[in-house]
């Protein structure tokens, strides 16, 4: 009987079961890729008509670009800072949170706040706190004597950058200590009440066997947040949209702001930035492989 | 080995042992520290949030004052915002957006991952690396080719290419957790189902997805989520503000002089708050769903 209704379903073949999924990653997925590589190679008007070939010329128009080796360099910069600050800050809040204590399940739904509202609405939120004239957090750090007055902190790159990380942490902290809080519940009881026996020190038992032990979830955190932070589009755009000019643009808000003056620059931008997010999957292919292998 | 048999079974949010849990309640000035900075950080990630709503509430003439809160809180810019702005359009599309794409999701991923999680058939390790890989690419870093695409196909400004889009870039989530749920339920139940002369569909329906509920639902949760806070899709792809989704269309408050920030952040509030309450109701399952889904 479990064999022949095995050979049943498998006699239809996985297409009808798998072929729509396939279908809608072709269509939406791999085809922009496509269009987009091809796009790089063309002569596109504002309003979009293709005017034949353009060959290379996009490509070299981009590498010449005065803004573009700053953009580059704050894009790394920026998507190192956000993702190395947001795990350090989440294992912290991971272990927190674990504890038992009064209000935990409160505590816990406020920190799941940032990542029920969508970014480009707390980036903009945050925006108008850090306003000049009427912004809550010039009006608190002015009656803390902080400052002396309200500062324009989006105005100028220098303070424009350290306030994006934060928001840009902000957002990414809810996710990132779940997904830790995740891997510490795969942490079994005993070996804490091992460890506790041996007469191990608290910060000895969590480098020795909690982070080891989280490491999966680690690897998790680390890659999703890559990729999120150095896409991560919303909190810049709503924050000063890459400007002034493009001081404070990662690699894909001046691919937006090249959308509008020459779309095929723009596509090849993107097709650098896709080249750089395969970069960064095949090495999380490889190291996912290694953690199995380490794993067993 | 293929990837999904390494995925283990959901795990239950479980407490920490009874015997942690005594300890722990003996330590009194611990647990007095550890709450108080649980709220203290509670508090911080809730207060940008509060400020929007603080803000939705000023009246016009009070939006340059920099005090903490306005001298009296005008309650009709919540009923006014809907004259002043296509807010009821942008608020239809993003509904229409949400809920359908997390239907095609549905409708879509749960044949693929049950098919996948019962059948080992020639090119399923391919699928599910596309199915990574999928994950991995976010739309910011295909926007050019998704415009060009849905452009020549004369489909700009159309809710179905927001749906196709939404569904497609939340699909590979939702196949992963899918997955892994039905794995983790033992096929001799469907076999028994069968035995009873449920038939394979029958099995399928009355048994397997009854006990892969949590998993459908955390999938149809964060596709929603996913789905309703998108924001670079919906501004390069709709640009009419009739047709726009609403973390886009608030932008419309943002002017070239002066920026609506009352109206802007009640837009947010009717945005935001929906979603904050859904997310409250899954605060259980996000740990487990996070656990099957990709801690492994």
């Amino acid at each position: 009987m479990t064999h022949k209704s095995r050979s049943g379903l498998a006699r239809l073949g996985p297409l009808p079961w798998i072929g729509p999924a396939v279908l809608l990653i072709l269509v939406v997925v791999v085809w922009p890729v496509y269009e987009m590589v091809r796009t790089s190679f063309l002569k596109i008007s504002t309003s979009g008509f293709v005017r034949g070939s353009a060959g290379t010329d996009k490509y070299q128009k981009l590498f010449d670009e005065p803004d573009f080796g700053h953009v580059l360099t704050w894009t790394v910069i920026w998507t190192l800072t956000v993702v190395g600050l947001t795990i350090l800050i989440s294992l912290g809040l991971a272990q927190l949170f674990n504890q038992q204590f009064p209000g935990r399940r409160v505590t816990r739904w406020a920190l799941i706040a940032p990542w029920a509202a969508s970014v480009l609405m707390t980036s903009i939120g945050f925006k108008w706190m850090l306003n000049q004239t009427a912004g809550v957090l010039n009006t608190a750090m002015t009656d803390l004597g902080l400052i002396d007055k309200p500062e324009d902190w989006l105005g100028d790159p220098s303070t424009a950058w350290p306030w994006m990380i934060f928001v840009a942490v902000f957002v990414s902290l809810p996710f990132t200590t779940y997904t830790l809080l995740a891997g510490l519940q795969t942490v079994p009881g005993e070996v804490y009440e091992a460890a506790k026996v041996d007469g191990t020190s608290t910060w000895q038992t969590y480098l020795r066997i909690t982070l080891p032990l989280l490491r999966p979830a680690l690897l998790v955190g680390v890659v999703i947040n890559l990729i999120n932070v150095f896409n991560s589009f919303p909190v810049i755009w709503g924050m000063t949209q890459g400007g002034p000019a493009s001081d404070t643009a990662t690699t894909t808000v001046f691919m937006y702001q090249l959308l509008n003056t020459d779309m095929g620059e723009s596509a090849a931008l993107s097709v650098v930035n896709f080249a750089l997010v395969v970069v960064m999957v095949l090495f999380f292919l490889k190291v996912s492989r290694w953690n199995q292998e380490e794993g067993r | 080995m293929s990837a999904v048999q390494t995925v283990a079974a959901p795990r239950r949010p479980g407490a920490p042992s009874a015997a942690a849990a005594v300890r722990r309640r003996t330590l009194r000035p611990r647990t007095v520290i550890i709450a108080g900075l649980a709220w203290l950080l509670a508090a911080v990630f809730v207060l940008p949030y509060v400020e929007m709503v603080i803000t939705s509430l000023r009246p016009a003439d009070e939006l340059r004052d920099a005090t903490y809160l306005p001298r009296h809180f005008q309650w009709s810019n919540l009923i006014d915002v809907w004259r002043e702005s296509n807010l009821g359009d942008n608020l239809r599309v993003t509904l229409l957006v949400a809920g359908g794409s997390t239907l095609l999701v549905l409708l879509v991923a749960l044949p693929a991952a049950y098919y996948t999680a019962r059948v080992r058939f020639r090119g399923r390790t391919l699928f599910l690396l596309l199915v990574l890989v999928t994950q991995m690419f976010q739309p910011t870093s295909l926007l050019v080719g998704l415009y060009r695409e849905f452009y020549q196909f004369g489909m700009l400004n159309s809710v179905w290419t927001l749906i196709l889009c939404n569904g497609a870039f939340n699909l590979a989530f939702a196949i992963w957790i899918l997955t892994a749920y039905i794995g983790s339920i033992p096929v001799e139940l469907e076999e028994a189902a069968m035995i009873d002369g449920l038939g394979r569909v029958g099995a399928l329906v009355r048994v397997t997805l009854p006990l892969a509920l949590p998993g459908v639902v955390t999938a149809v949760i964060f596709t929603f989520i996913a789905a309703w806070n998108e924001f670079v899709m919906g501004l390069t792809l709709s640009t009419v503000p009739q047709s726009q989704p609403l973390t886009v269309g608030i932008n419309n408050f943002i002017g070239n002089y002066t920026v609506q920030w009352n109206y802007l952040f009640a837009g947010s509030v009717v945005a935001i708050v929906p979603v904050v309450i859904l997310f409250a109701f899954i605060e259980r399952h996000v740990v487990s769903g996070l656990t099957a889904g990709s801690v492994k």
